[in-house]
């Protein structure tokens, strides 16, 4: 596995669920149902060797690969697709694969096509707690989550366009229903939300000893994505921010997310190259 | 001489349902007319699909003069004229009559094109050709085939997709919404013919509650008692209509019966579950303004019709393509037949009798 560049598993990972994408855009320009095997066959010969991939990675960067911002859309994918293959199969929300393969191979062509993000990797300083790569990973995992609820809440939006203007063949026909969308929804974003707060909690911890090891602006703008997360959530719970609103609020929030790795990594102090795999390419 | 598959009988394409009344079988004479069947010489084998649209046998005779004899046993037996069954009979021989069997099986040949209850019917019909052990290895190969290719077609094609009668697509409609309709509280406004069978169509799509609110509380009281449901006095269902999930009105009123400020108060109280108005009424007893309501879903009959409409065009224009599918089988299983047990060339008296295009319905 070692002879093969993580690139290459990363490159072979987005084309399985490129492939995936294409299976299921044909079914439905077709007008009918996608062969639900085949979309976890792609989904997860592509999780299989992202995972190898990122594992190569993180052997060389001795941590969790989410040292620079290809990393960063990597690890998102990869959260995102994990979290797919343990509720896909309970929820059983037809289309969802499609979504996710949609999501997935966006996010790590995007990643593999723009050079510059892996071209520098920050240092580790020697003997950093493994707390923090627990911090990094769960925070990242969360993002995943809020990934997976824009899915979620697109394919919401879609139906009710599709119910209220009567649009109900082809594609329409195949989105889950609004209740569900809607339980989905909530699960996911108090999932995502609790773990965004554990990811957190752990870093504060860090954070009050060794005041100077995070820039201000990650703190602001890493605060200010869990706030807006955790006030929809107590919005939706109270009653208060619901249905379409809350779609939007969530597919809002999961781009802004997404530009805040980049904010995030932009803030670096001292962006340090670092030997992995990928340079050997 | 080696017998010849054939199957003979009436349906609703050639026969009226006075025709089809006079010529049903109740489980009694379907008993007693299957025992005259059991001494029948030359009849090898045999079942019987009795529906509301059709009496159908399917059968091995040994000659082409057993057949003949069936027809006017059954003619007899129902104290119906012989000639006028010739008249309205359809009947095929060998690859034809695999070919009619699987268009029957695969909704192609019913009377709501693409319905899937027919199959089921035809299994039974087997089941009980099992029982009566009047099946044997041909009758057995036949259906159990036709089994698995009427699946075939389903799946392959979009024959059975969408609904096509304006009560199951309202409930296709409301399973788009709420998922399982197990839990969907379910009330209907006004007791007429239409919500009955609206609401019929919603159980047998798994709803369970469902509450009866008519101006005349005693046929209110008498539909939810034929639907094992609760009945509301007419006048308090806006001060429940938060309680329900979905709401079929199909009132006789003149005028609107839900505004569309009911709708909104009534949705204050349930913001986060959506509601579902079908106005089967005519005129319209829900005010249109209401489809604009955040979390409120509104479709009226012409809304529905449409859909039905467009679901039996996508249906009708996959029926060539179904065909060729069970074209291709009937002629591959009856090319198996006729190598297993070699049966005859077809009797010219029968092929002469009928044309080929009277054997298979359109």
């Amino acid at each position: 596995m070692s002879s093969i560049p993580d690139r290459t598993w990363l490159w072979f990972a987005a084309t399985f669920y490129l492939a995936g994408f294409v299976l299921g855009t044909v079914a439905l320009l077709r007008e009918r149902r996608h062969s639900r095997t085949w979309m976890y066959i792609f989904i997860w010969a592509g999780f299989v060797f992202q995972t190898c991939g990122l594992a190569l990675r993180g052997k060389a960067v001795h941590g969790c690969p989410i040292s620079n911002l290809f990393e960063l859309f990597q690890f998102t994918a990869w959260s995102a697709t994990s979290l797919y293959l343990v509720i896909g199969p309970t929820f059983r929300l037809s289309l969802l694969g499609y979504f996710n393969a949609c999501l997935s191979a966006t996010l790590t062509f995007v990643s593999l096509l723009v050079p510059v993000w892996d071209s520098i990797h920050r240092a580790r300083t020697p003997g950093s707690s493994p707390w923090i790569e627990f911090h990094a990973a769960l925070a990242l995992f969360s993002y995943g989550v809020f990934g997976l609820l824009a899915l979620t809440s697109i394919m919401y939006l879609l139906q009710v366009f599709s119910l209220k203007r009567q649009h109900l063949r082809g594609f329409f026909s195949f989105l889950p229903s609004i209740v569900d969308l809607d339980h989905i929804n909530l699960r996911l974003l108090t999932a995502g939300a609790v773990l965004m707060t554990a990811a957190l909690s752990v870093g504060y911890v860090h954070w009050v000893h060794d005041r100077d090891s995070v820039p201000a602006i990650k703190i602001l703008v890493t605060g200010s994505i869990w706030a807006a997360y955790a006030v929809a959530l107590i919005l939706r719970l109270r009653g208060i921010l619901l249905t379409k609103r809350l779609a939007w609020t969530c597919i809002v929030l999961f781009v802004a997310a997404l530009f805040s790795l980049g904010i995030i990594e932009s803030s670096r102090k001292t962006p340090t190259a670092v030997q992995t795999a990928a340079s050997h390419e | 001489m080696s017998p010849t598959l054939f199957t003979l009988g009436v349906n609703h394409h050639t026969t009226p349902i006075e025709l089809r009344e006079k010529l049903a079988l109740t489980a009694d004479k379907m008993n007693a007319f299957c025992e005259r069947l059991s001494h029948l010489a030359g009849l090898r084998e045999y079942a019987v699909l009795n529906t509301c649209n059709r009496v159908e046998f399917y059968g091995l005779a040994t000659t082409a003069e057993t057949v003949e004899q069936l027809q006017h046993e059954f003619c007899a037996f129902q104290g119906f004229s012989g000639a006028e069954f010739a008249a309205i009979r359809q009947h095929a021989l060998n690859r034809e009559a695999i070919q009619h069997l699987l268009e029957v099986s695969s909704g192609l040949n019913s009377q709501m094109l693409g319905e899937t209850e027919i199959l089921g019917q035809v299994k039974e019909a087997y089941a009980a050709a099992q029982t009566r052990h009047s099946v044997g290895p041909v009758l057995n190969r036949v259906f159990q085939k036709t089994f698995q290719y009427a699946k075939h077609v389903r799946t392959t094609t979009a024959i059975t997709e969408g609904q096509i009668s304006v009560a199951n697509v309202a409930v296709d409609l409301a399973t788009k919404i709420f998922g399982a309709l197990a839990g969907a509280q379910i009330l209907l406004l006004g007791a007429g013919e239409i919500g009955d069978k609206t609401a019929k169509a919603f159980q047998s799509r798994g709803a369970r509650s469902l509450t009866v609110a008519s101006r005349r509380l005693e046929r209110a009281q008498e539909l939810a008692s034929t639907l094992n449901a609760a009945a509301l006095p007419f006048e308090q269902w806006p001060a429940h209509l938060a309680d329900f999930d979905i709401v079929v009105c199909s009132t006789a009123a003149p005028e609107t019966v839900v505004t569309g400020n009911t709708i909104r108060n009534a949705i204050k109280k349930r913001p986060a579950r959506p509601l579902f108005f079908i106005d089967l009424a005519m005129p319209r007893d829900v005010e249109p303004t209401a489809a604009e309501v955040e979390n409120v879903f509104l479709y009226n009959l012409d809304d529905l019709a449409k859909i039905a409409d467009e679901n039996l065009a996508a249906r009708t224009a996959e029926v060539k393509r179904a065909r060729e599918i069970l074209t291709e089988k009937a002629n591959t299983l009856w090319e198996q037949i006729a190598a297993k047990f070699s049966p005859p060339s077809e009797p010219a008296s029968l092929t002469r009798d009928v044309p080929l295009d009277r054997c298979i319905n359109k």
